[in-house]
């Protein structure tokens, strides 16, 4: 029993203080040699999060290596064969935090055979950097990242023109590498995108926190006064209210004898007391009765909060299910199309089954077929049977079970899923419905 | 007026990888050692699950060095939360000969408490443990996932991990395989002291400034309370005005000089602080990669 302990006492006044921030998510993209691991240390090190401990630490390998800077890249490296080989094989998760917000940066390497792990970086991400050498300005790489951020929909994307340094701070080279990315910006066709281009030296620190006397002629932020200013709960995903309930319940306590509650976190809109809402699959209708967080009632939720919901009738719910405002309804199919990153490497065939994740329900699949692999440059599709490993393609789904979906570009969680592999438990491949 | 609800993204997030948990795996347990994360661990739990109880067990692996402090508080707060605590103690590992008791300055019984771990999970059957570890603690955990999949013999294989996309988890294993479960990993050390004040949470006194019986070695502060962190005879032990940043065991746990004898002290401490904590804790000092190596062994 929990009634009496000092746990349920001290919370009747549930309310954020100043000191729990606003959290943005950052996935950042450059090929080897970018130096995006140099520019997260700069971050670290200007926004002064690095550690005493730490900066020692990283003073020790620079000079261990023979370099005679700090080679900020080693804050960032996690994994012994990463600092063998000197580059990053996995996603790092790295936080700082300023005045204003907590920062959670994805670390995701650029490599061709890693698009898996930048698409896994950008899926949890509300912005996202990429990295351009001055030097060698757009290359294939190149559009390959902001192929995936497109195709991820990320909101905000900086594009970082790093070592200008070594180009000696040139406007021309800057805006020649502005002009050849937007050449291809006007491929996407995702066009609420916002493209900032911001003239970098991660190395030597130029407008990367503070400004730079070396390029008078940039007018605009340095990445992270941009970033100071973007609105994290803005660029999340909009769409309607979507409640997928996670887990049902019921204490059977004295107390609360017959409290049956769906748990679960909202995504899309609001949802409040008094809505009229509809269960999906059921299709049963009732009203919001009340919204618990914790021990506490209230009238409204927005998206992310992670409630507890009971509702005026006596119905059954039991997890997987789905509440959504009455005349809201989403789409509730056994077929879909989507574009699949495949992860795996065991290439996905047609007329292969699958565990098909959508949320937190799962259903059995098969892959009625794969129409084509997308060429990840905007230049179009080639016919294909099947997608290996980091390739994205169009693929055709059967499901065994109806699952209640948004089309991706209307709600980003609810227009995702994953397939697992059922011998190896392997999550094999991610898709964004179509 | 309408009372809406204002979010806290990382409690959110915490709350929804609680409630996979128990719908994902049979046995769950929560790995609890006192200290302030796992302490913040059992908050949210309690706030996943309200008004029912939290559906789990703890279970304290007990190096046998634990502070006086931390085990009464342990034992308090599973009475008050009325869920089961299981306790298993590397001593009994040490007396049955698995493993070998370390000598010498440096000796500590952190890395055998891993043998214990994995002989508890073996013995319930708990097929999804659930800890307390931060990304931000140190270079190996900041690749970690937030559900980390085991093999039979607990290792982490960290070149072959599950992506995670969006918020869904992936918690299917096989018979024999269990699942180290992270709810707090994308929180930072700070938003764990944040979290506690806000809260008002209660955590162990040792956390807050107070007098003990100390020594220094390597420009360290250690315990010399009892006899269980070696000394040598040149070592001199004083008195000072100490506080602990994490409490492990006691022989790998340094102390630092603190006057914060409250909680907002503690954070007004920790948004100054230029040491990480983990800079405190001497097994991870060991090699540079001490941390890696320790997780492929199933450490936690």
């Amino acid at each position: 029993m929990l009634r009496g302990n000092r746990f349920t006492l001290i919370t009747s006044t549930f309310n954020l203080q100043p000191n729990i921030m606003e959290v943005l998510k950052i996935a950042t993209a450059g090929s080897v040699d970018d130096g995006k691991s140099t520019l997260i240390g700069r971050i670290l090190y200007d926004t002064k999060s690095l550690t005493t401990d730490k900066l020692e630490a990283i003073e020790t390998r620079s000079k261990a290596n023979g370099f005679d800077y700090l080679d900020f890249s080693l804050a960032t490296d996690g994994l012994v064969a990463e600092r063998e080989q000197g580059i990053t094989i996995d996603v790092a998760h790295i936080y700082f935090s300023t005045a204003k917000k907590s920062y959670i940066i994805a670390d995701t390497p650029g490599h061709i055979e890693y698009t898996r792990n930048m698409v896994t970086g950008a899926s949890t991400s509300q912005a996202s950097i990429i990295l351009v050498d001055a030097r060698n300005g757009v290359i294939e790489q190149t559009y390959r990242h902001f192929f995936i951020n497109n195709l991820l929909r990320i909101k905000d994307i900086v594009v970082a023109v790093n070592k200008m340094d070594l180009v000696d701070f040139s406007e021309e080279k800057f805006n020649a590498i502005k002009a050849e990315f937007e050449k291809m910006v006007a491929n996407s066709n995702y066009k609420e995108q916002n493209i900032t281009f911001v003239p970098i030296s991660a190395l030597k620190g130029d407008n990367v926190v503070g400004g730079s006397a070396n390029t008078p002629w940039y007018k605009g932020n340095s990445i992270l006064e941009h970033l100071e200013k973007l609105d994290a709960q803005a660029v999340y995903e909009q769409g309607q209210a979507r409640f997928p309930v996670q887990t049902v319940v019921r204490p059977k306590s004295d107390e609360f004898h017959d409290f049956r509650g769906y748990a679960g976190k909202l995504y899309g809109n609001d949802l409040a007391v008094g809505d009229e809402v509809t269960v999906l699959p059921s299709l049963t209708k009732s009203k919001i009765k009340e919204i618990y967080f914790f021990n506490e009632k209230f009238d409204k939720a927005s998206r992310g909060s992670s409630i507890n919901v009971t509702l005026e009738d006596n119905i059954n719910v039991s997890r997987g299910d789905m509440i959504v405002k009455t005349g809201e309804e989403p789409s509730v199919q056994k077929q879909l199309t989507a574009k699949v990153c495949w992860m795996d490497s065991k290439n996905l065939v047609g007329g292969t089954k699958y565990l098909l994740q959508h949320g937190v329900n799962r259903v059995q699949a098969i892959i009625t077929g794969v129409d084509n692999v997308l060429a990840p440059d905007f230049s179009g599709s080639e016919d294909s049977d099947d997608l290996s490993l980091n390739q994205i393609g169009e693929v055709n789904i059967k499901l065994a079970k109806p699952v209640f979906y948004d089309k991706y570009a209307e709600n980003k969680t609810n227009g995702s899923f994953i397939l697992i592999d059922p011998q190896t438990n392997h999550t094999a491949g991610v898709g964004f419905i179509q | 007026m309408s009372k809406e609800l204002s979010v806290n993204p990382l409690e959110a997030e915490a709350i929804h990888i609680f409630r996979e948990v128990v719908s994902q795996f049979e046995k769950p347990v929560l790995l609890f050692s006192g200290g302030k994360d796992s302490i913040t661990l059992v908050r949210l739990a309690q706030k996943a699950f309200w008004p029912a109880k939290v559906p789990f067990p703890l279970l304290h692996v007990d190096t046998g060095h634990n502070f006086p402090e931390t085990i009464e508080f342990r034992d308090r707060l599973a009475k008050e939360l009325g869920v089961e605590l299981i306790v298993r103690n590397v001593q009994d590992a040490i007396d049955a000969g698995k493993v070998k008791e370390e000598t010498g300055k440096y000796a500590s019984r952190n890395s055998l408490q891993t043998v214990t771990l994995l002989d508890a999970l073996e013995e319930f059957k708990f097929d999804a443990a659930i800890g307390g570890a931060r990304r931000d603690e140190e270079k190996a955990r900041a690749k970690e996932r937030i559900f980390s999949v085991r093999d039979d013999f607990g290792q982490w294989d960290e070149k072959n991990q599950r992506p995670e996309l969006f918020d869904m988890l992936n918690g299917k294993i096989d018979l024999g395989q269990n699942v180290r479960v992270f709810p707090i990993s994308n929180w930072t050390e700070l938003d764990v002291w944040s979290y506690i004040e806000k809260e008002e949470i209660e955590i162990p006194s040792i956390y807050f400034a107070h007098k003990r019986k100390t020594f220094v070695r390597d420009g360290m502060i250690w315990s010399a309370e009892d006899d269980i962190v070696y000394r040598e005879e040149d070592e001199v032990v004083e008195e000072r005005l100490v506080r602990f940043r994490t409490v492990g065991d006691m022989s790998c746990t340094a102390a630092v000089l603190s006057d914060a004898v409250s909680i907002d002290k503690v954070v007004g401490e920790i948004r100054e602080s230029t040491i990480s904590e983990r800079g405190a804790r001497i097994d991870d000092k060991r090699s540079e990669a001490a941390m890696e190596t320790r997780k492929q062994q199933g450490y936690f």
